[in-house]
């Protein structure tokens, strides 16, 4: 290597440094230190106590850890196949060029900016069991057939359904994406279609869905992400309780209360670790299985 | 790569020096951190105190900082090094910033300053008090008395003046005061456990039981059983699912008109002193009394429970001293009457001023400090796993109430659940306790 190539990697590294020195101070010391103290008896209060893979043992045992992945994969089987038909139905709507078209995307895409907070407190008014303006239309209808409408939030059956009822107001982004995606694909191919006499759905099935692969994977391994994380909204409407009788307990709602309500730090390092490596397996797995579906155009 | 992952996770592992902030003086005065969870007429209330604090003398400026969530946020401040140098915190949370040794003890800093423990009330002491020692001095007390509406009993031909005074009473009022509309629906409830649904830990006081002996967890007792066996009763009177649907109702909705007590569909509740001011804030025509919730055994009387806040001096904290003056100006008679007159609660003192009483806006008031007094008062384990503790019970108590578990089987599987963590929270506090003893060493 000659002095001059030494000197540009220097200078290259230098002009880098500030990014290199953000990453390793906040994304890898955090990284390290998690997995340090996954291995520790810490309480945040008092200095680790390294432990081994005590904690590691002790959620294979732990009856809550699992109820909370039930409901964590619970909410992931039915939100994710929901929200990726309802936003590529919705991006195939607003796709139409009806007039106005650009006012019908504004109001699909409003619910997904309002904060999660103000989301949960309107939703929990709107599904109240016997006052909420859902239940009010739902008995309408189901009243006359001799049934009830469900009591969502406080029924152990219904509350998961609620939170991802609550959930699919958010498809917004997804349905930007789509949109996107949509606008790319060539319009030569539907001319060529319409030439062969193709209706409306086989155009559908065979020139949008193929060429709209890139970007239903990319949204559905990003939902798959946010669906095991799932936190603010059961936080919000069961005050952090997971309530009732820990039916809205997901996962990482209970890693964090084990770490700031039970103040067992080193135990919800442990759980984050497993959550990493649960949602690494299915990101591959859904890589895998996307190799031979996703069409990558040019 | 590899190399400098495991030389970052044995950093992890030490504690990075941060230089230590510099003292702040306001007009020549040291000024020292207060930070407190109460907003609103809270709020005014103990700014009015740290205000004549603050006129009375020339050397310490209390600055007050109002948070929410402040127990995780004092958590992290004082893990960090830098806490403030007051904090007001929940007693039932206490126990476990006590364990981690995060709060200093108080009683040395009483004893120079002559203030006398018998001044407050025991009861109060006790819920500050972690293993023998003073960690927290009571700020505003609160204990819980039965609330009924007047109007109702009228309604039902009860005595509107006569609460119940045994449980069995109770029990027998309540099914006078429920309503079902034509279609079989509840639309009124004399009293149902579930509400307000705080305290789903507390009913087995009311007969005679206990959670926590001091060594071990006592939840599978005869009488706590007795307890969720009577819980178990009121969901088989009303019909599990119909309790559940008119519940669903009324979820959430304690500090709004459409708060249970105050739109009447519910007669008779468990609620604490605070209550009077939300009954004037939201239903201020509400013809109501209150009195001790009746217990289950002849002879035990004025079981309530009681809870307060706490001001506490945080570990680390860097002006002790000068934030103890203000604890000592705030715990003064003077201080706490003008505190808890702005919270519309009573003092934690047993010395009283006729014009607190006299002016006081809660009329039951009375009925509050005797129950506080009561050698029957109950509080929440002084348990450093207490959260871990109760969290085990709310689930129980929801499967109880919709029906789907028995009280014995409900009971044994918080027995059990709660048994197995205080075998492991107690391994991890002498394996803590052996380490600094090590460190020490």
């Amino acid at each position: 290597m000659t002095s001059r190539e030494m000197r540009s990697i220097r200078n290259g590294l230098l002009f880098i440094s500030p990014w290199i020195a953000g990453f390793a101070a906040f994304t890898i010391y955090p990284l390290a230190a998690s997995f340090y103290y996954s291995l520790c008896d810490y309480s945040v209060l008092k200095p680790p106590v390294f432990v081994g893979g005590a904690n590691y043992h002790e959620l294979l045992t732990d009856p809550v850890l699992w109820k909370s992945l039930y409901n964590t994969m619970y909410f992931a089987v039915f939100f994710l196949p929901l929200a990726t038909l309802l936003a590529i139905v919705l991006a195939l709507l607003l796709n139409t060029g009806v007039r106005g078209m650009t006012i019908y995307r504004t109001i699909f895409f409003l619910p997904s900016l309002t904060p999660l907070v103000a989301l949960g407190i309107l939703w929990m008014w709107m599904l109240n069991g016997e006052y909420g303006v859902v239940n009010y239309v739902l008995n309408m209808v189901l009243n006359p057939l001799g049934l009830q409408a469900p009591i969502w939030l406080q029924s152990t059956a219904w509350s998961k359904p609620a939170i991802i009822l609550m959930s699919l107001w958010g498809v917004g982004h997804a349905v930007v994406i789509y949109l996107a995606g949509l606008q790319d694909i060539p319009k030569q191919l539907y001319e060529a279609a319409d030439l062969d006499g193709a209706r409306w759905f086989s155009k559908v099935r065979h020139i949008t869905i193929p060429l709209l692969s890139p970007a239903i994977f990319f949204n559905v391994v990003m939902g798959l992400i946010s669906a095991l994380q799932v936190f603010a909204l059961p936080y919000v409407l069961t005050d952090g309780t997971g309530g009732p009788a820990r039916s809205t307990t997901f996962y990482t709602m209970y890693l964090y209360n084990s770490a700031f309500r039970y103040l067992r730090m080193g135990y919800a390092c442990a759980m984050a670790w497993i959550l990493f490596l649960i949602i690494l397996a299915l990101t591959l797995l859904v890589y895998r299985m996307s190799r031979k579906r996703v069409h990558y155009g040019g | 790569m590899c190399v400098l992952l495991a030389a970052l996770i044995c950093l992890s592992g030490c504690n990075i020096i941060i230089p230590q902030p510099r003292d702040e003086y306001v007009d020549g005065r040291l000024r020292i951190t207060y930070w407190e969870k109460w907003t609103g007429f809270e709020g005014e209330a103990i700014q009015r105190v740290v205000d004549r604090f603050n006129g009375k003398q020339d050397r310490i400026y209390v600055n007050l900082v109002t948070m929410s969530q402040i127990d995780r946020k004092a958590l992290v401040a004082i893990a960090g090094g830098d806490p403030p140098d007051l904090v007001g915190l929940w007693s039932a949370g206490l126990s476990q910033f006590a364990e981690k040794r995060a709060l200093m003890p108080l009683e040395p800093f009483m004893e120079k300053a002559g203030m006398r423990r018998e001044a407050f009330t025991e009861v109060f002491l006790e819920q500050n008090t972690y293993r023998g020692t003073l960690y927290g001095l009571p700020t505003t007390p609160a204990s819980t008395a039965l609330h009924w509406n007047k109007r109702l009993f009228r309604e039902a031909g009860l005595d509107p003046e006569r609460p119940p005074r045994t449980l069995a009473e109770l029990d027998e009022m309540a099914g006078k005061l429920t309503k079902y509309d034509e279609n079989g629906h509840l639309v009124q409830v004399g009293f149902t456990p579930s509400e307000p649904g705080w305290w789903h830990w507390s009913w087995g006081y009311w007969f005679g039981g206990e959670l926590w002996d001091g060594e071990n967890v006592t939840f599978d007792t005869p009488e706590n059983l007795a307890a969720w066996k009577w819980i178990q009763s009121y969901p088989q009177k009303y019909g599990a699912e119909e309790l559940r649907r008119f519940q669903s109702g009324i979820a959430g909705q304690f500090a709004t008109p459409q708060n249970p007590f105050f739109s009447e569909r519910v007669a008779m509740i468990v609620q604490g002193v605070w209550m009077a001011n939300f009954i004037q804030t939201y239903a201020p025509g509400l013809e109501w009394g209150a009195a001790p919730f009746p217990s289950a055994v002849p002879g035990l009387e004025h079981v309530a429970m009681v809870e307060c806040d706490s001001i506490c001096i945080p570990a680390g904290a860097r002006h002790p001293d000068e934030a103890f003056e203000f604890i000592q100006y705030l715990c003064s008679q003077e201080g706490l009457e003008l505190l808890n007159m702005g919270h519309k609660k009573f003092t934690p003192l047993k010395e009283v001023s006729p014009e607190f009483l006299a002016n006081h806006p809660n009329p039951y008031i009375e009925v509050f400090i005797t129950l506080a007094d009561s050698p029957n008062a109950f509080y929440a384990p002084l348990m450093s796993m207490w959260y871990e503790y109760n969290d085990e019970i709310t689930p129980a108590f929801d499967m109880v109430m919709f029906g789907t578990t028995g009280p014995e089987a409900a009971v044994s599987m918080v027995q059990e659940r709660v048994s197995d963590m205080w075998v492991r929270a107690r391994a991890s506090i002498e394996r803590r306790e052996r380490a600094e003893a090590e460190a020490a060493r």
